[in-house]
């Protein structure tokens, strides 16, 4: 099972153009009655391009924001 | 293979135009396929035609000297680029790959200047196109320039970051996609994407999948002018 976030699709906006699957060097989508599905690889990068070419808005790849600041600057912060 | 006369109906170059003149179009157009990745021109060469995206998804995009690169347009079916150095005769203002494989229909400058002189809807047609280019670029001119958004993307991720509690505190870890970032400090996703590459540069943030890390609070705040 994998377990690291793959692109969303919203199948009510995929018109099937299948312009996503071109972009897409992984493989990590597929058509199934013409809608866009993702098939979930370990290739995937996140490259987020299928996001970018789709006409409808029907892809998201959405970040999460996160804080990894390093130790010394998380103890600097805390004494100001 | 013969043009699809169609195709050509749905173009705004030829919006308007009656089955002779689309013929006319027609017979002055050339089709090419390129693969996935292939240069289509090359920014400062000399140009030779203007293109029409028949299918696939096509780059614009110029290239600094440090090997940046700034994407100008996205452009899909219907599409136009080259447009300028077709009517101005000077080189390609651009260079274009194709991300997917693309069909194109194209027409040499010697063709396209025949039919604008032939056929004046073709020409107001030309010049709506252009117009609205000129709109898209002037917003871009005013974004990459007058407006600094890669501060107000630092902004953003650092209110993100810190402001939506974390699963620590039992709430849900913000996700935003590029283009609602775009949305929220309004810009184009490509200048979102050319800002993160920025910020990603200079140490302030990590890109990690689908991750976006702060790794330097501090330069984030700089960047975003937060005290």
């Amino acid at each position: 099972m994998i377990m690291f976030d793959m692109p969303i699709i919203d199948t009510e906006l995929c018109n099937g153009c299948g312009l996503c699957l071109t972009v897409c060097e992984c493989g990590a989508l597929v058509i199934t009655d013409s809608v866009v599905t993702i098939h979930e690889t370990y290739e995937c990068g996140y490259c987020t391009e299928c996001e970018a070419v789709c006409p409808t808005g029907a892809i998201q790849c959405p970040y999460e924001i996160i804080i990894e600041d390093s130790f010394e600057q998380t103890l600097e912060q805390g004494f100001q | 293979m013969a043009i699809d006369v169609d195709l050509l109906r749905g173009n705004p170059y030829f919006a308007g135009l009656g089955e002779a003149d689309l013929e006319a179009v027609a017979q002055r157009m050339f089709e090419q396929s390129v693969e996935r990745g292939d240069m289509i021109l090359m920014e400062e060469d000399p140009s030779e035609a203007i293109y029409f995206v028949v299918s696939g998804a096509v780059k614009v995009f110029k290239t600094s000297i440090e090997g940046k690169e700034q994407i100008l347009c996205l452009l899909r079916t219907g599409e136009s680029f080259n447009d300028v150095p077709i009517l101005d005769g000077g080189p390609n203002v651009a260079s274009a790959i194709a991300m997917t494989p693309v069909v194109l229909y194209g027409m040499t400058r010697t063709d396209m200047e025949e039919l604008l002189r032939e056929n004046p809807t073709i020409a107001m047609n030309v010049i709506r196109v252009l117009s609205r280019k000129v709109r898209h670029f002037v917003s871009m001119v005013e974004d990459l320039s007058f407006r600094d958004v890669t501060s107000r993307v630092a902004k953003l991720l650092l209110d993100y970051a810190t402001d939506h509690g974390g699963p620590e505190e039992g709430g849900q870890r913000p996700r935003l996609t590029q283009q609602e970032m775009a949305a929220m400090v309004g810009t184009a996703r490509e200048v979102v994407g050319r800002s993160l590459k920025v910020l990603e540069e200079e140490g302030a943030i990590r890109m990690d999948r689908h991750r976006i890390v702060v790794t330097n609070r501090r330069a984030l705040q700089q960047k975003g002018g937060v005290a």
